[in-house]
């Protein structure tokens, strides 16, 4: 990266920048979804699109996610690249019966003829008070489903260069896009691109563990490393960044070079990526761990409204922190 | 007062490394139980214990390898006696020990924390060990029964490399006692152990071979029937058949199956059908399936699945590997036509098929294509001659005519 062009920006501006570049590029681009068009988006991702690309390709849909998602896969099918925005992952759930058993089948069920190229980003996760109904992160039910892709960006980088790949790739493509992020600010390069959607990243090398995490829980992992090195455990933060398909040699090399590991993951822990991640891990490293491995999930209740309550639930750096430090007793 | 032995598990094992105690001092052991892991340079075995009492004392700390015969531990019939007078008599020393320590006094590198320090050793049965720890230790060489941790946590790769720093403190031994990584390789010991034992069997048995070709039109017909009916984990394959056929016949032929002891033969009793399995690795090992003639085709598969399984896992039973009566190999698989086999001493006779190959077959005058299988057996001569042989392999002939009836 050059100094010189380096930028100052936010998560929301890096994802609505993604979707001009994508709605310049290529016409048959269009974003749809609740108050995507005259509000400017519930988080204000699509502000100021309406006004530049007008209500052709800026469409503002009723409260109905079954239908519109199930617009959305007809448009891609007929020879468009949709963009359809899900308020929250919650109500993702009203569109479920058409992203599984439509998007991510036809292709299959058609024997090879229809792919459906189609993009839904959602937000997941919760921080910000927003009770049971606005807060959950579903992310992980959705990596269950084969036929599809799920992208969990976590910063800049991935707010700006997902989408690119995700409108290119012919199948189905979730974007689950954290709710606490969107204010995150940062420095990156003006000429940001594309980014690699097949590979996991290490954020922060370590040697005495491995951190994996993804999405929402990044940061307070990063936190939770630089705690641990001030008491000299070198903790290497490994960022999914796509939870299916699993990058598996990415957390795989890193447990073997480290013999430890923690999952942090914001879903609840039964049935969660978390536990697929530690089942891998045993079926793959199992005689390279030196512990076993831990996780960090939030606390199975419906997330509390209550910011002291809401906070105790989630995953938190202090007991990430705990948690490695019970693997290097 | 009873002892457990190193067991001899089969004919081609002299030594064998203690792996891990499955009983600790004051459990009692029934016949039958299994009481330790070891390992043989073939296979991680699980070995039974043929005596009951109470386990006074194990003699012998996990890693370390001694010869066939050698108490291991001492078991009672009452209740653990404190080690008061009966002391047993020093164990003999192991015929070439390999480079374990001696047993340490608790070492000057741990006086940071003496009181904690605990040696694993004083429990062996419950030692938790990290399986990173475990693998550290095979490849330094470090007894797991020496090495110390704190409180209750498990052994763990530091503790081992800590270990590892107090037994070799030298940079290295002189190149007179080679270290670990240049101990032969599994792979290389198992081949070791075949070649001595082949070599035995080649200069020792007078061999005689037979063979004859068998139609298979009838077994396979009704194991297709057969097969319609099961869903596909229960399917049956032709081995079975093939299997169950050869486990009759040396019911019904005893001459063939059993051992050649002290220049006589003993029978076998029942049939202990010795089942060759090549293992991923290289190399080979010939589990018994024990009572295969009684056991119905259903569950002479779900044995012989069960017994590639844990062949290939490394966990066979140690009954298992010493007392197969007669030896199935089934090179079918691997395209050849047909197998004339080394026979496994001290047994006297090995069976074998061949691929299972269409060819023009004349049958009641008539020429048709057939399945049909090149069965073959290896006679020990001084135990038999071809005519019982013969007799046998027409047997089994007959018996794969009538598949209802297996």
């Amino acid at each position: 990266m050059t100094t010189a062009t380096a930028l100052e920006t936010t998560y929301r501006d890096m994802l609505r920048e993604a979707l001009r570049e994508a709605l310049r590029e290529d016409d048959r681009v269009f974003l749809m979804g609740e108050d995507v068009g005259d509000y400017g988006g519930c988080f204000a991702v699509s502000l100021g699109l309406l006004e530049e690309f007008g209500p052709e390709r800026i469409r503002d849909t009723p409260l109905s996610e079954s239908a519109f998602v199930g617009a959305g896969i007809g448009a891609a099918i007929g020879g468009m690249r949709p963009v359809v925005e899900i308020m929250t992952a919650n109500f993702s759930l009203l569109a479920l019966d058409q992203i599984m058993n439509t998007a991510a089948s036809l292709l299959y069920m058609s024997g090879g003829q229809y792919n459906v190229p189609l993009v839904i980003r959602m937000t997941t996760g919760a921080g910000r008070q927003l009770a049971a109904q606005h807060s959950h992160s579903l992310e992980g039910w959705y990596a269950h489903i084969p036929g599809i892709r799920v992208l969990t960006p976590a910063t800049l980088e991935d707010a700006r260069g997902m989408l690119s790949p995700a409108l290119a790739d012919p199948d189905p493509v979730l974007i689950f896009e954290h709710g606490s992020l969107y204010t995150l600010k940062g420095t990156i390069a003006a000429d940001a691109g594309p980014v690699d959607i097949d590979h996991a990243a290490i954020r922060r090398p370590g040697t005495d563990l491995s951190l994996i995490t993804y999405g929402g829980t990044l940061q307070k992992t990063l936190e939770a490393a630089e705690t641990l090195a001030g008491d000299g455990i070198s903790a290497e933060v490994v960022d999914l960044r796509t939870l299916r398909p699993l990058d598996d040699a990415t957390i795989l090399d890193s447990v073997r070079r480290t013999h430890r590991a923690v999952v942090v993951d914001e879903g609840w822990r039964s049935g969660s990526i978390s536990a697929e991640i530690s089942a891998r891990i045993m079926e793959q490293a199992f005689y390279d761990l030196d512990a076993p491995v831990q996780r960090v999930c939030t606390t199975e209740v419906p997330l509390p409204y209550a910011k002291h309550l809401e906070d105790a639930a989630l995953p938190q750096p202090e007991g990430i922190v705990a948690a490695a430090r019970r693997l290097m007793r | 007062m009873a002892d457990f032995t190193m067991p001899s598990l089969g004919a081609d094992m002299d030594e064998g490394t203690l792996q891990e105690w499955l009983v600790k001092p004051g459990d009692t052991v029934h016949k039958g139980d299994i009481v330790a892991v070891v390992d043989t340079a073939k296979a991680n075995i699980e070995v039974e214990s043929f005596v009951e009492g109470v386990v006074q004392q194990l003699l012998v700390e996990p890693g370390t390898t001694v010869p066939v015969g050698q108490v291991l531990a001492v078991l009672g019939n009452g209740v653990a006696t404190a080690s008061s007078a009966e002391e047993p008599a020093e164990p003999p020393a192991p015929a070439e020990a390999p480079p374990t320590p001696p047993p340490t006094s608790p070492p000057v590198a741990s006086e940071s924390a003496p009181e904690e320090a605990r040696v694993a050793a004083e429990r062996p049965g419950s030692v938790r060990v990290t399986p990173l720890a475990r693998r550290l230790a095979a490849e330094l060489g470090v007894d797991l029964g020496t090495v110390t941790t704190t409180d209750d946590a498990p052994i763990r790769a530091k503790d081992v490399r800590a270990a590892a720093a107090v037994l070799r403190p030298a940079p290295e031994p002189t190149s007179e006692e080679p270290g670990p990584a240049q101990q032969p390789s599994k792979a290389e010991a198992m081949r070791t152990v075949i070649a001595n034992l082949m070599s035995r069997s080649k200069r020792e048995v007078p061999h005689y071979y037979l063979s004859t070709t068998v139609d298979l039109a009838p077994a396979m017909a009704w194991l297709h029937e057969r097969n319609r009916a099961l869903d596909v984990s229960h399917r049956l394959v032709p081995a079975a058949l093939m299997l169950k056929a050869t486990a009759l016949a040396a019911q019904a032929t005893p001459a063939l199956n059993g051992f050649w002891v002290d220049g006589g033969f003993t029978p076998g009793g029942a049939v202990h059908l010795g089942i060759a399995i090549s293992l991923r690795g290289g190399g080979l090992v010939a589990p018994a399936l024990h009572d295969a003639a009684d056991l119905s085709v259903e569950e002479l598969m779900a044995g012989m699945r069960d017994l590639v399984t844990r062949a290939r896992a490394g966990r066979l039973r140690g009954s298992e590997l010493s007392d197969s009566t007669i030896t199935v190999t089934n090179l079918g698989e691997q395209g050849v036509e047909a197998v004339h086999g080394v026979i496994y001493p001290p047994q006297v006779a090995l069976v074998g098929f061949g691929r299972v190959v269409e060819r023009p077959w004349a049958v009641d005058g008539l020429i048709g294509v057939r399945p049909v299988t090149t069965l073959t057996l290896a006679g020990d001569h001084r135990a038999t001659d071809g005519f019982t042989g013969a007799r046998f392999l027409t047997d089994i002939e007959q018996r794969l005519q009538h598949p209802e009836e297996l």
